[in-house]
C-alpha cells in the first residue's frame, strides 16, 4: 500500500526524523491559510499523488509571496499531472502539501527496502540525492552505498556512520545523519514498511538533516496490524476496479490489451497472459480468483473484466487442483449468463473433473469455445477477436 | 529415491484442527502411503485428542519425541506462521514445510535470521520450503501439501517451482507424455522463503533417480539467475526453462508478494536470457515445457 508524501513525513516524524514543518491541504483557501500559518517568505506548493516525479512534471513550485502560493496552488490543485510514473493521462491532484523553505546545501538519498538475496534489511544511502535513483545505480553504482541489517541487533552505530560518512555528510552534520538512519531503519520496521525513501535528505547551513520529500509502500500482509496506515489509504489514488475485485478477494491488475483473462493462481495467470502475447495479442487484465473460487467470485471476475470497454474476448485458464473444474465450468455458465456475455468466451479446464466441466459448458447452450491447452486456448481467443 | 521426503517420511501437521489444515490433511493421508506417514497433529488447546486417528500433541517438540517424525506441514493461519516455523526449527525437525499464504514480510525476516543464527552458532539446521507454498510430492509414495495428487505419476524428472498452479501445469504435461516425476517441489511466491531455485536444484542433481529438470520460475528477485549460474557450472542434466511474467507492468505486484519487478535484472526477459546463456532449453510458451524436455532426453 502507498501513502502520500505529507502522510510519509508524520510517520517519519512520529519516529524522530527532521522534516520541514508543513501542512496538508485540499483547496486553495486552505493553501494561502496554510502558508500564513507557517510564516516565513519562502514556501513550497507540492502536489501530492501517489507517483514520482511531480517536480518534473509542474507539481512542485517555490512560491516567494501569499500570492504566489494561491496562484501556484490554485494551479496545481485538480491538474491531471503527468509523470514517468503516472502513465500518459497523469492522476488528477486533490491533494497539496504546503511546506516551509528549506536552506539547501546539499542533497542525499537515503531508502530502506528488505533485500531478497540476503534476507535483511538493505539500508542504501548516496550522495546524488534528488535525482532518479534508477538513474544513478545504472550510471554511477559506485556512488549507492549500502548496509544490511542483523534484524537481532538493528541498524548498528558503525553502519550508519560507515554510510553517513561514505556519502560525504559534513562532519559537523554525521551524528544527525546517524540518528536519522537508525530511526529510519526502527520506522520501517515497526511500520512493516516495503519500502521506505527519503529522497533527498539535504543538510543545511546550520548542519541540520531533514526528510524533504519521502516515501513509503508498505507490507500488505501486515496490514491487519497496523490500523494506523490503513488510516492514510486514498482510494482516489487507486485503481477503482482493483479496489472493487480485492472486495472480492480476486488479485486484479488492468493492463492496456483487449483479451480479459481469468485464471486461478498467480503463475498460472502470468503465463496466460505472456502466451496470449505469444499468439498475437494483448492481456487486458491480471485475474487470479484464487483457490477457492465460488460461483460469486467467477461472477464477479466476469463483471470486472467487462467494465473494460477495451475487452473484445476473455479466456479462462483453469487448473483444478483441489477446485473441481466442474464447480468453475457451473461459475462460469451463471456468471456468462448474468452478465449477458457479449464478447467470445474460451475455457480451458485441466485436472479434477476435467471431462464434467465440459460437459456442462458444452451443455449450456451458451457460444462457448473449449481448449485443451493453453496455446490452443490462446490461439482461439486471438482468432474469435480478430 | 527422491528428494527430501519419500514414503518412510514421517510427518506432523501444525495447524491440523483448522478448516485448511483438516481438509488436506484427510487429502494427504488417502494418497499413496499417507495413512502411514502422517502421524501427528500440534494444538496445545486439544493435545490428547485424535483427528482423523492422528494423535494431537500439545508442541512439535513433543509430537517429534513420541512420533519420531522429522518433518512438518503448517497450515497455521499468517500471524502465528512464523512461530509455528519456529517452533518446528527449535525441535531440530529435518523440514519445515509451510503452505501458509499471506505471512507479514517482516515476520519472515526474522524468523530466517533467527534461524540462520542458529545454524552459525552449531545448531541443527531445519530446512524450510515455502511460505506460500503447495508443498511437495513424491509420487506414489507421499504428498505433503495441497496438490492434486491424482495428476502425478511416478517417474524420473524433477519439478520445481515458485508457483502452484504452474507447478501442476508442468506436472500434467509431463503424465500426459508418460513422463512420471520423481519429486515435484512448490518453493512459494513470497519475497522471504526457505528453499530456494539453487537448493532444490543440487538436490536434483545429486538424486540418482532423477533424470531431467522443469524449472520454473517468475518476475521478481534474483533467485533463477543464480540457480541457472549454478547450474552452468555444475548440473549435470537437461534443464527445461520458463519464467512467467513477460507481459507483467513494472512496479505491480502480480499475485504472488514475491513477484514483483523491482529493476532492471529481475524481468522475465531478463531471467531467460540468463538461463538461456546458462544451458537451459527456455520456452516462451509455458504449453511446451513437457514436450521440450521428452525431445531432450
Amino acid at each position: 500500500m502507498k501513502i502520500h508524501e505529507y502522510q510519509a513525513k508524520e510517520v517519519l516524524r512520529k519516529f524522530g526524523v527532521v522534516t520541514p514543518r508543513g501542512i496538508h491541504c485540499t483547496s486553495v483557501e486552505g493553501a494561502v491559510k496554510a502558508a500564513e500559518e507557517l510564516g516565513g517568505k519562502i514556501w513550497v506548493v507540492k502536489a501530492q499523488i501517489h507517483a514520482g516525479g511531480r517536480g518534473k512534471g509542474g507539481g512542485v513550485k517555490l512560491a516567494k509571496s501569499l500570492d504566489e502560493v494561491r496562484k501556484y496552488a490554485s494551479e496545481i490543485l485538480g491538474m491531471q499531472l503527468i509523470t514517468h510514473q503516472t502513465g500518459p493521462e497523469g492522476q488528477k491532484v486533490r491533494n497539496l502539501l504546503i511546506e516551509e523553505g528549506a536552506d539547501i546545501q546539499h542533497e542525499y538519498y537515503v531508502a530502506a527496502l528488505t533485500d531478497r538475496a540476503t534476507q535483511r534489511v538493505a539500508i542504501m544511502a548516496s550522495s546524488e540525492g534528488g535525482m532518479d535513483i534508477e538513474e544513478v545505480a545504472h550510471n554511477t553504482p559506485e556512488k549507492i552505498l549500502k548496509v544490511f541489517v542483523d534484524p537481532a541487533t538493528g541498524l548498528t552505530d558503525a553502519q550508519a556512520t560507515e554510510l553517513a560518512k561514505g556519502i560525504g555528510m559534513p562532519d559537523s552534520s554525521v551524528a544527525q545523519a546517524v540518528d536519522a538512519l537508525k530511526k529510519l531503519y526502527t520506522c520501517y520496521m515497526e511500520t512493516d514498511a516495503s519500502l521506505a525513501e527519503i529522497n533527498p535528505l539535504i543538510h543545511e547551513g546550520n548542519g541540520t538533516v531533514k526528510a524533504l520529500d519521502a516515501k513509503f509502500n508498505f507490507d500488505s500482509n501486515a496490514l491487519y496490524r497496523h490500523p494506523e496506515i490503513v488510516a492514510y489509504r486514498d482510494l482516489d489514488e487507486e485503481d477503482a476496479d482493483e479496489i472493487e475485485a480485492s472486495k472480492f478477494d480476486l488479485a486484479y491488475i488492468s493492463l492496456d490489451g483487449n483479451i480479459g483473462c481469468l485464471v486461478n493462481g498467480a503463475g498460472l495467470a502470468m503465463a496466460t497472459m505472456d502466451t496470449i502475447k505469444l499468439f498475437g495479442a494483448e492481456p487486458a487484465n491480471f485475474l487470479d480468483v484464487g483457490g477457492g473460487a465460488t460461483t460469486e467470485k467467477v461472477t464477479e471476475a466476469f463483471k470486472i473484466m467487462l467494465k473494460n470497454p477495451k475487452v473484445k474476448g476473455i479466456l479462462v485458464n483453469i487448473f483444478g487442483g483441489i477446485m473441481k473444474c466442474d464447480t468453475i465450468a457451473t461459475g462460469v455458465v451463471t456468471a456468462a449468463r448474468e452478465v449477458n456475455l457479449s464478447v467470445p468466451l474460451v475455457v480451458r479446464m485441466k485436472g479434477t473433473n476435467e471431462d464434467l466441466g465440459k460437459k456442462i459448458l458444452a451443455e449450456s447452450g451458451l457460444p462457448i469455445i473449449s481448449a485443451d491447452t493453453m496455446a490452443e486456448a490462446a490461439t482461439k481467443i486471438v482468432a474469435a477477436v480478430k | 529415491m527422491s528428494i527430501l521426503i519419500n514414503k518412510d517420511t514421517k510427518v506432523i501437521t501444525q495447524g491440523i484442527t483448522g478448516k485448511t489444515g483438516q481438509f488436506h490433511t484427510e487429502k494427504c493421508q488417502e494418497y499413496a502411503n499417507g495413512k502411514n506417514c502422517f502421524v501427528a497433529g500440534v494444538n496445545p488447546k486439544k493435545a490428547g485428542e485424535k483427528i482423523f486417528d492422528i494423535p494431537i500433541y500439545a508442541s512439535v517438540k513433543e509430537a517429534a519425541a513420541e512420533t519420531g517424525a522429522t518433518v512438518s506441514v503448517i497450515y497455521v493461519p499468517p500471524a502465528g506462521a512464523a512461530d509455528a516455523i519456529w517452533e518446528a526449527v527449535e525441535a531440530d525437525l529435518d523440514l519445515a514445510i509451510c503452505i501458509t499464504e499471506g505471512i507479514p514480510v517482516r515476520d519472515m525476516l526474522i524468523v530466517r535470521n533467527k534461524m540462520k543464527a542458529k545454524v552459525a552458532a552449531g545448531g541443527k539446521e531445519t530446512l524450510l520450503l515455502g511460505p506460500n507454498c503447495p508443498g511437495l510430492i513424491t509420487p506414489d509414495e507421499i504428498k505433503i501439501g495441497i496438490m492434486p495428487g491424482h495428476i502425478h505419476r511416478k517417474g524420473r524428472i524433477g519439478v520445481v517451482s515458485r508457483s502452484g498452479t504452474l507447478t501442476y501445469e508442468a506436472v500434467a504435461q509431463l503424465t500426459e507424455i508418460g513422463l512420471g516425476q520423481s519429486s515435484a517441489v512448490g518453493i512459494g511466491g513470497d519475497p522471504i522463503n526457505g528453499l530456494k531455485h539453487i537448493d532444490v536444484m543440487r538436490m536434483f542433481n545429486d538424486d540418482p533417480d532423477t533424470d531431467a529438470v522443469i524449472m520454473i520460475g517468475e518476475i521478481g528477485g534474483p533467485d533463477e539467475a543464480e540457480a541457472a549460474q549454478w547450474c552452468k557450472d555444475n548440473m549435470k542434466k537437461p534443464i527445461v526453462g520458463f519464467i512467467a511474467g513477460v507481459t507483467a507492468p513494472a512496479g505491480k505486484r502480480m499475485g504472488h508478494a514475491g513477484a514483483l519487478i523491482s529493476g532492471g535484472a529481475d524481468t522475465a526477459d531478463a531471467k531467460l536470457a540468463i538461463m538461456e546463456e546458462c544451458g537451459f532449453k527456455v520456452t516462451r510458451n509455458p504449453s511446451e515445457m513437457g514436450k521440450l524436455l521428452k525431445a531432450m532426453l
